[in-house]
């Protein structure tokens, strides 16, 4: 029975690492910030799921798994906010990213909107926003 | 067991090469702390393997260690390069 439950923890840990070389692959392959995220973020939480998961099988002692629950918690809390942050700074500096391949830009829509003067007059139409606007 | 184990320890190796390659392409030091995150998980992920292993328990709490203090990096990356050149931080 152990022995059943050790292969099924080494095997997570497998399928843990495989996505980690995989987020890897992306970072190198995909072209600017934007899609570097999408591959970045799939190890961070989930491949750290699976190998935490799996070494929990392995170890199968509750003190163990109270530390690894909460290793996860906090690599889970904190892993959206950095690439949050990371986000928010590309599009602030608008560095290495080509404008032409952003479909949607609702953020740069927003600031000019905010900046505009027609926002200070009251009851004045708001400009013609549904097709994404260039930044 | 082990040869699951070696297995996962050969792809931790690909994978902490290439985000090791990726941080020194760059081009920009926002794509470098986003390297610095993934080569992070892909330390934590070796050092369950190391424990898994070794069955060595005592070692836990530098897992724990490593997992709150990573995200510092990055953040502070991120907010240094808002402000730098975005004007409006």
């Amino acid at each position: 029975m152990s022995e059943i439950l050790e292969v099924i923890g080494a095997l997570l840990m497998v399928l843990g690492a495989l996505l980690a070389a995989i987020g890897a692959l992306g970072l190198l392959r995909l072209p600017d910030l934007y899609s570097r995220l999408h591959a970045a973020t799939k190890p961070q939480t989930l491949g750290l799921l699976l190998v935490l998961g799996g070494l929990a099988l392995v170890i199968r002692t509750w003190s163990a798994v109270t530390t690894l629950i909460i290793v996860l918690g906090a690599q889970a809390l904190t892993a959206p906010m950095a690439a949050h942050l990371l986000g928010r700074a590309t599009h602030r500096t608008q560095s290495n990213v080509d404008a032409e391949q952003i479909a949607c830009d609702e953020l740069t829509r927003a600031h000019e909107q905010a900046n505009s003067p027609a926002h200070e007059q009251t009851n004045s139409p708001a400009p013609a926003g549904d097709e994404p606007r260039a930044p | 067991m082990t040869a699951l184990l070696v297995l996962a320890g050969v792809l931790l190796l690909i994978g902490g090469s290439m985000s090791i390659a990726a941080i020194n392409r760059g081009p920009t030091n926002l794509d470098r702390a986003l390297g610095a995150d993934v080569l992070v998980v892909i330390v934590i992920s070796a050092m369950a393997l190391y424990i898994a292993w070794t069955r060595d328990e005592g070692s836990l709490p530098i897992l724990m260690v490593v997992a709150l203090s990573g995200f510092v990096g990055s953040v502070s990356v991120a907010r240094f390069m808002a402000r730098r050149r975005g004007g409006r931080a």
